[in-house]
């Protein structure tokens, strides 16, 4: 996102604030200990510090699920709403207040099972808002049932004898959309990697999908172990228009130089299964962006009422 | 009506003489325009009727909608055009039935002749060429349907509609309109010029040529009518001094929710809703209005909520199915004490139902139909006026209370026409720019009055006041709730502020006598037809009288002493229920109407309803009938 120019709804005495992480804390989370949504909570804390957003022009919006307890957790405006609803909230929040700085928080079930649909159009309006989708690979709130992003085979409380389907690659997906302009994964165990790609998707103007992995030590606490033990079953995706890490570098060898503007290669990349990438897949700022497309003046009262006037005449008998 | 001219049953005019015309007087004509989908009655019937507004009638037109977009020709069920009403003084609604049709093929007439839509005697000007086409076929199906027809009094009038209207259009589907428009302007002497002026507002997106040849066709069904038609009828007009204006349901929708102040409105295609949009779309952006189509009603509605919560209150638009859909959101909005404007333009259900046609059947849907307890507010309004004032009230309660409002309005109103006295707009209908000024220090996003249950929201951008809004049972501070009684309190919170608003309204006012024998009570679109049939009943010498009701929920004060000054109370309503005397039924499971249902449970007064689904207005001359036979056998229904 980029910093809007002031409209008439931003007053400017908060110039002279600073803003640390502590700015940012609300409530106490609540998760389970060692749950990958704290991890989150905090690289977000770090970046809102970082870009020193203010924070009652920043809203977070979520559906239903643990992480969308994200909101309740940061001391900024925030709407916690409805399973898989999320997108059109935060919709309808940037198309009425394009100054506000929106983030979604929404977990796997939310964004890509009950609230597909909404995520595809989401894609496509290309809002300029960050959109997180905490992926711990199955249904958390609700207790271990099998979410869209579950393996197959993997053993749940609804699909007691492993998953039935092949998972779903959100990436690859969103990658499909028309429109989409900022697409990348990124897992929550690797802090620099986590910041730097919530930063480079705060930084995108439009609308930033980020796929977080997100372990879930309750549920599926083996899911994400081979990759934590075994770097190299992950490739880091690395580019100066991307995300670099070099701190990684020592640990994480597996690299591959991927320009975010090559859509073909994006998408070849988000389609192997090899191993797990990192990084910005894709990244295009030149889409038009939905708030923009309808960004109109406002109106006072009394001009609006010489304006109906003139329609009414239209009507006139 | 026509009833003074001779009952022919089917004749080729020969040219009168001015002195032989006869010119019908009459204090209200029903005319009905009817064609093939397509070939454009609608336009036909939708400028008459605004013409006949403009002189000085009192108008009402529904529309007569097949349910295809293009079925195919000659089909009794593909018949499509408009019913309009006009009088001496006020129409209020459709009538009973039509006096002068004209009529595009004999399959469109014998498809509204067996809804019983004509009058005895009507008058049907008829496309003639079918009964001489080429194809056998054809020809063999009009004998039929004249042969059908002919036990029935009707003066049909063959016109040679298409051989006039090839003289000027290579495509007589594309013009027949105009000349029936300008057979109807010379038999009620319409001001041609007027009736210029709205041709070109129809045909304003297209060339000055498409525009002048209308104009032509127009003229030549003007010189057919003087040259063939021995008479001529007149309504007589009463001018007003006040500015009226003209218009439909949803475009009054659309106005009241400019006039509201409203900036957004969020929606999905759905009949017999979209039409506000459409109106909304050519519009709203001078206004710096958004009418956002969304991906479906659900997030329709949640653009609205997230609008509102943002800022200025949003409303969404949707009929029966989207407002199934829209039920979690509507909760939400309630549980997150989100101001939001819902407008429902019923139609036929369940399911996809009658997508075109009117009903009534959401009333307990919209009040109760959210799980949980979501105490919100719901009102009809019964007028093409109302509908406009509708959106200015409803965004008013709902920022007040900062709940939901529905608006129920039906296919009638939708399609329905009717001039109104021009509103004087008033800036205070407007919301105001939000306050953004620092919520002061302590303050709490749900800080409700306890005697009120009325708390201040506050929006993204005020300092102070970050909180997460949350549909989770939650504290005064939206912390999510994990002590017993939090969810007690906060659920009474928010129905108190529902009583307390239910405090502010008046008592409803009854029609006709205050106390007697019958009490018929309704709601929404079918209050012209009600009160015209007490009108009728009185005159008749019935003891009745009609109560209508705006708001549904909360009820408006004092139904209930009302309804002790009556004999017998019983609601009429276009939704069902079963029939009393109909198998199986007792008074024990017999499924009531809606309105008769909540009044039940609200005034413990046994009320009775006689309601019907029939896919069209209730008409007055039915409703009388009703009203007979629930004052003279005193029996219940
Ligand atoms: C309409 C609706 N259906 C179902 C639920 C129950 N529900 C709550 S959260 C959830 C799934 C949560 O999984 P996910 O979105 O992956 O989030 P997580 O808890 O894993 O972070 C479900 C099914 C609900 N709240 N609302
Ligand atoms: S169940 Fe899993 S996702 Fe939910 S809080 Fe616990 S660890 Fe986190
Ligand atoms: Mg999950």
């Amino acid at each position: 996102m980029s910093a809007a120019g002031c409209s008439l709804f931003c007053s400017l005495a908060d110039d002279e604030r600073e803003f640390g992480m502590a700015d940012y804390e609300a409530a106490r989370p609540r998760w389970c200990a060692g749950c990958g949504d704290l991890a989150v909570l905090t690289s977000m804390q770090r970046l809102l510090a970082e870009e020193q957003l203010a924070p009652e022009r920043t809203v977070f919006v979520s559906g239903i699920g643990c992480s969308s307890r994200f909101p309740h957790y940061m001391k900024t405006y925030g709407f916690h709403g409805l399973h898989g609803r999320a997108l059109p909230v935060a919709t309808g929040i940037k198309l009425h207040r394009p100054e506000l700085e929106v983030f979604v928080v929404m977990g796997d079930g939310d964004c890509i099972s009950i609230g597909a649909g909404h995520w595809v159009h989401a894609t496509r309006y290309n809002m300029d808002m960050v959109a997180l989708m905490l992926d711990n690979e199955v249904y958390g709130l609700t207790k271990n049932q099998s979410s869209p992003t579950t393996p197959a085979g993997y053993a749940t409380n609804t699909q007691p004898y492993g998953t039935y389907l092949p998972a779903m690659n959100p990436v690859e997906a969103t990658l499909g959309i028309t429109n989409a302009s900022f697409v990348a994964q990124t897992a929550e165990w690797i802090p620099p990697h986590l910041y730097a790609t919530l930063k480079a998707a705060y930084q995108h103007d439009g609308f930033a999908f980020v796929r977080i992995l997100q372990r879930c030590p309750k549920f599926t606490g083996d899911l994400f172990q081979q990759y934590i033990q075994s770097p190299d079953m992950v490739e880091l995706l690395e580019h100066e228009a991307g995300v670099e890490t070099p701190a990684l570098h020592a640990i994480y060898k597996n690299r591959r130089r991927h320009d975010p503007g090559d859509i073909d290669a994006a998408r070849r990349l988000a389609e192997m299964d090899d191993v797990v990438r990192l990084g910005i897949f894709f990244r295009d700022e030149s889409f038009p962006r939905y708030e923009e497309t309808r960004s109109l003046p406002s109106f006072t009262a009394e001009e609006r009422i010489s304006i109906l006037n003139e329609e009414f005449d239209r009507y006139a008998v | 009506m026509v009833t003074e001219s001779p009952p022919l049953t089917k004749e080729s005019p020969s040219e009168p003489s001015e002195a032989s015309r006869n010119i019908h007087r009459t204090g209200q004509h029903t005319v009905e325009v009817v064609s093939d989908s397509g070939e454009g009655a609608q336009k036909c019937g939708q400028i008459f009727g605004t013409v006949c507004a403009k002189m000085g009638n009192g108008v009402w037109t529904v529309e007569i909608i097949p349910a295809e977009i293009e079925p195919p020709a000659r089909l009794p069920a593909g018949a499509s055009g408009n019913r309009i009403r006009i009088g001496t003084g006020p129409v209020t609604n459709w009538g009973d039935r039509t006096n002068l049709m004209v009529a595009f093929n004999e399959q469109v007439l014998l498809a509204r002749h067996r809804l019983d839509a004509l009058e005895e005697g009507a008058v049907v000007l008829l496309e003639d060429k079918w009964a001489t086409h080429d194809d056998e076929e054809i020809r063999d199906e009009w004998k039929a349907v004249m042969e059908e027809l002919s036990a029935f009094s009707y003066r049909i009038i063959e016109v040679p509609m298409e051989e006039r209207c090839l003289t000027v259009v290579e495509d007589p589907r594309r013009g027949k309109n105009m000349f029936a428009l300008g057979m109807l302007a010379w038999l009620y002497d319409l001001d041609l010029e007027l009736v210029k002026d709205q041709i070109a507002h129809a045909f304003r997106r297209k060339s000055e040529e498409v525009y002048g040849r209308n104009v032509q066709l127009l003229e030549l069904g003007v010189d057919w009518a003087r040259e063939n038609l021995d008479f001529r009828i007149e309504v007589p007009r009463e001018p007003t001094e006040q500015d009226m204006i003209v218009m439909n349901g949803n475009q009054a929708i659309a106005l009241g929710a400019i006039a509201a102040g409203m900036e957004l409105a969020a929606m999905y295609p759905i009949t017999p809703a979209t039409s506000v949009s459409h109106h909304l779309g050519e519009v709203f952006e001078r206004f710096g209005g958004v009418v956002h189509q969304a991906e479906d009603e659900i997030a329709a509605a949640g653009v609205a909520i997230g609008a509102s919560y943002a800022g200025k209150v949003a409303f969404t638009i949707t009929s029966g199915p989207g407002m199934a859909l829209k039920t979690e959101f509507l909760g939400l909005a309630v549980m997150t004490e989100t101001p939001l404007v819902v407008v429902n333009v019923q139609r036929g259900g369940p399911s996809t139902g009658l997508p075109t046609k009117v009903e009534q059947s959401d009333l307990l849907a919209a009040i109760f139909g959210q799980p949980g307890d979501a105490p919100h507010v719901v009102l009809a309004p019964a007028t093409i006026e109302g509908c406009f004032h509708s959106m200015i009230t409803a965004r008013r309660i709902a920022e007040t209370l900062r709940t939901v409002v529905i608006v129920l309005t039906d296919a009638n109103l939708a399609t329905g026409v009717q001039p109104f006295a021009r509103p004087e707009l008033d800036p205070a209908w407007q919301a105001p720019p939000p306050d953004l000024s620092p919520a002061p220090e302590g303050t709490r996003p749900y800080e409700w009055d306890p005697r009120t249950g009325l708390s201040r929201r506050f929006i993204p951008g005020q300092p102070g006041g970050m909180f997460t809004m949350t549909g989770l049972a939650h504290d005064e501070l939206s912390q999510v709730a994990y002590s017993s009684d939090t969810n007690q309190r906060a659920a009474s919170m928010r129905s108190r502020k529902v009583a307390v608003f239910q405090g502010t309204l008046k008592p409803p006012k009854v029609y006709g006598d205050a106390s007697g024998g019958l009490l018929v009570v309704g709601w929404g679109s079918t209050r012209g037809a009600i009160e015209e049939a007490v009108d009728r009943a009185r005159a008749e010498g019935l003891s009745v009288s009609s109560l209508h009701l705006t708001f549904l929920s909360p009820l408006e004060p004092g139904i209930r002493e009302i309804f002790s000054r009556f004999k017998k109370v019983m609601t009429v309503e276009i939704n069902y229920s079963d029939d009393p005397d109909a198998p199986y039924i007792t008074e024990e499971n017999r499924r009531r109407g809606q309105l008769a249902w909540l009044l039940r449970a609200h005034t413990l007064v046994d009320v009775g309803c006689w309601t019907r689904v029939l896919g069209e207005p209730l008409r007055p001359g039915v409703i009388q009938r009703v009203m007979r036979a629930n004052t003279t056998e005193g029996g219940t229904s």
